[in-house]
């Protein structure tokens, strides 16, 4: 009984908070104006790929075809053992181990450590690097050697090529504009820039970074897993 | 401005979300690996991917710490995504009957 009446009352200071931010006479959401802007940046993204895993699933559900088998299709041969899906699990974990170097990056970018906050982004931004490259041997593999195109494969429904080229090659596009952004904000740490600034900034490229890492967990779940 | 307060988070939740992600990636990856199907496949893949995203979200993104203004404001949106995917599901349940009955894909041509 006190543990939910001490829950509702949580509950109302979490609402009233909001009727008060938004009712005092000042700026409705207090933080960072950059960090503000990410964030709508991202709700935006958000419907983006929505939309583009929505098309997905309405080729897929529509098509008459078989759809192709793509745990075969992106399975790889190690040490003569045949493991289905390899590359993309490998994927999985490069975007994940990128994900936590750039959590802990922004950490010790508000502990002011500079050092360690260029050498955390450095290493997100090379992870992120290694999952373009691996993306771009994913891409060669199936063009070149599975002959999947845009227009048809030899594995079943054709609308495979179209949604695979589209949505990965959609968030290929958002991996490499953010190792970009990586390395201009790494070198501005190195520069000790945000000593002056305010680390923020950090935070800001940190959001941006884990919305692609959360892409992809909804893409790896819904496009190679399913 | 509490910014600067707000925003020192122990290390220790951070590397504990890590590892946690990494073992729920183990986790969907073993779905497949094991060759799952059908309703089975469909459930842990769902359940794997919304813990995924809700860790990612809540604590790398830092949204559990964050204001119920902004909160508000980034969720509530999604609502409207929700109604479209419903809303195309039944419409390509619909184009897929169509094309079974219309197209005789079993007559080979």
């Amino acid at each position: 009984m006190n543990s939910t009446d001490a829950k509702t009352e949580v509950d109302a200071g979490r609402l009233s908070g909001m009727v008060t931010d938004w009712s005092a006479d000042k700026q409705a959401f207090d933080m960072h104006w950059g960090k503000l802007m990410m964030w709508v940046f991202l709700l935006g993204d958000t419907f983006i790929f929505s939309l583009f895993l929505v098309g997905y699933m309405s080729v897929r559900m529509s098509a008459a075809e078989p759809w192709p088998p793509t745990s075969e299709i992106f399975a790889m041969e190690l040490f003569g053992i045949h493991f289905p899906l390899l590359l993309i699990a490998i994927m999985t974990f490069i975007l994940i181990t990128s994900s936590g170097t750039m959590a802990l990056a922004v950490n010790y970018g508000y502990r002011k450590d500079r050092k360690k906050t260029f050498l955390l982004i450095l290493a997100t931004a090379l992870l992120g690097t290694s999952f373009v490259g691996l993306q771009a041997f994913e891409w060669t593999k199936l063009i070149v050697d599975e002959g999947i195109r845009p227009w048809g494969n030899p594995f079943g429904a054709e609308q495979f090529g179209a949604v695979f080229f589209m949505v990965t090659g959609f968030h290929g596009m958002h991996v490499t504009g953010g190792v970009i952004y990586l390395f201009i904000v790494a070198n501005k740490v190195r520069r000790g820039g945000y000593d002056r600034d305010g680390y923020e900034s950090v935070e800001i490229a940190g959001l941006y970074w884990h919305f692609v890492d959360l892409v992809w967990v909804f893409i790896f779940a819904f496009f190679y897993l399913w | 401005m509490n910014e600067a307060t707000e925003q020192q988070h122990p290390i220790g939740i951070f590397l504990k979300v890590w590892l946690l992600l990494f073992v729920l990636s183990i986790f969907s990856y073993m779905v497949d690996y094991f060759q799952l199907q059908g309703y089975w496949r469909w459930s842990l893949i769902l359940i794997f991917m919304v813990l995924k995203a809700a860790l990612i979200m809540s604590v790398f993104m830092h949204f559990m710490w964050e204001r119920f203004a902004l909160q508000f404001i980034l969720l509530t949106p999604l609502f409207a995504i929700a109604i479209f995917v419903v809303m195309m599901a039944w419409e390509s349940d619909y184009i897929h009957w169509t094309r079974l009955a219309f197209l005789s894909f079993d007559s080979g041509g």
